[in-house]
């Protein structure tokens, strides 16, 4: 069998990097994009790069605790998704819109 | 064969990044975040961690999205109006979102030292029987504490979903 143009175990900067652009990604999405859902769907992708990285690290360390706390990251985002999304519901019901930049009356 | 299933999920994972950000439509967004929640499940399998992989598939993939694109369903969201704001946000924030990830990328290589990397079954910390002894004997405070995150988050939703427009 020939050997396979790949390294046999993946190096661990391939996750962590992998996790660094899901991470740029998400602050792209979250600042460029203009619909609060899609804003908060960006909140959501950055966890998720966040999560991949701790599950990473409790690989190289072969330590649970990163699983843990990243159990805990969607524990949070489950309340954070559940509160938003009434937040929203409540904010289109006021002002029949889903754009942030009309949501404007915090500001000055 | 462990860099190829990487390579495969990885590449997943960044398409539906990519057209998550790129879609004009939030349903399309919704759609995308799940192949990404998707694929990072499979990878928290290649890194040893099955209940963490079955929980992002339980409650991120099933949960949150179905909450998700219930209010997308609910508001009757369209697509975005294309942004009209300043320019300046949109010739700089590129680059400056490349300059991030190079210094990250610099960090990754500098810090991290030249070891082992991964491979499929050498992690077997990762199942359900070790992360429930970890979550109740060194983690139970923070356990418990969530609980009442989570009261206070379903009082909170109530409470918003309830109050009448004015």
């Amino acid at each position: 069998m020939p050997p396979l143009p790949f390294p046999p175990s993946t190096p661990l900067s391939w996750y962590l990097g992998l996790s660094a652009i899901l991470f740029a990604l998400g602050v792209a999405g979250f600042l460029f994009r203009r619909n609060i859902i899609t804003v908060f769907m960006s909140i959501e992708l950055m966890l998720n790069a966040v999560n991949l990285t701790f599950v990473t690290f409790s690989y190289k360390l072969k330590q649970v605790d990163g699983h843990i706390y990243s159990f805990f990251v969607m524990v949070v985002a489950a309340a954070e998704a559940a509160v938003g999304l009434a937040i929203i519901l409540t904010v289109f019901k006021n002002r029949r819109t889903l754009e942030i930049d009309e949501v404007s009356s915090l500001k000055n | 064969m462990d860099s190829i299933l990487f390579l495969i999920f990885a590449a997943i994972a960044l398409g539906c990044a990519l057209n998550l950000v790129l879609q004009n439509h939030p349903i399309s967004s919704a759609l995308s975040l799940i192949g990404v929640m998707g694929a990072l499940a499979a990878l928290y399998l290649l890194l040893g961690g099955e209940f963490i992989a079955a929980a992002q598939l339980i409650v991120y993939a099933g949960a949150i999205m179905v909450l998700f694109v219930f209010v997308i369903m609910l508001l009757n969201a369209g697509t975005e109006t294309p942004a009209h704001r300043s320019l300046w946000p949109k010739y700089l924030g590129v680059p400056l979102l490349l300059v991030l990830l190079g210094f990250v990328g610099y960090l990754i290589e500098k810090v991290l030292p030249a070891s082992a990397g991964v491979q499929f079954g050498l992690f077997r910390g990762g199942s359900p029987l070790d992360v429930g002894k970890a979550l109740f004997t060194s983690y139970l405070l923070p356990f418990e504490v969530t609980s009442v995150l989570i009261l206070v988050a379903i009082l909170g939703a109530i409470v918003l979903a309830k109050r009448e427009v004015d």
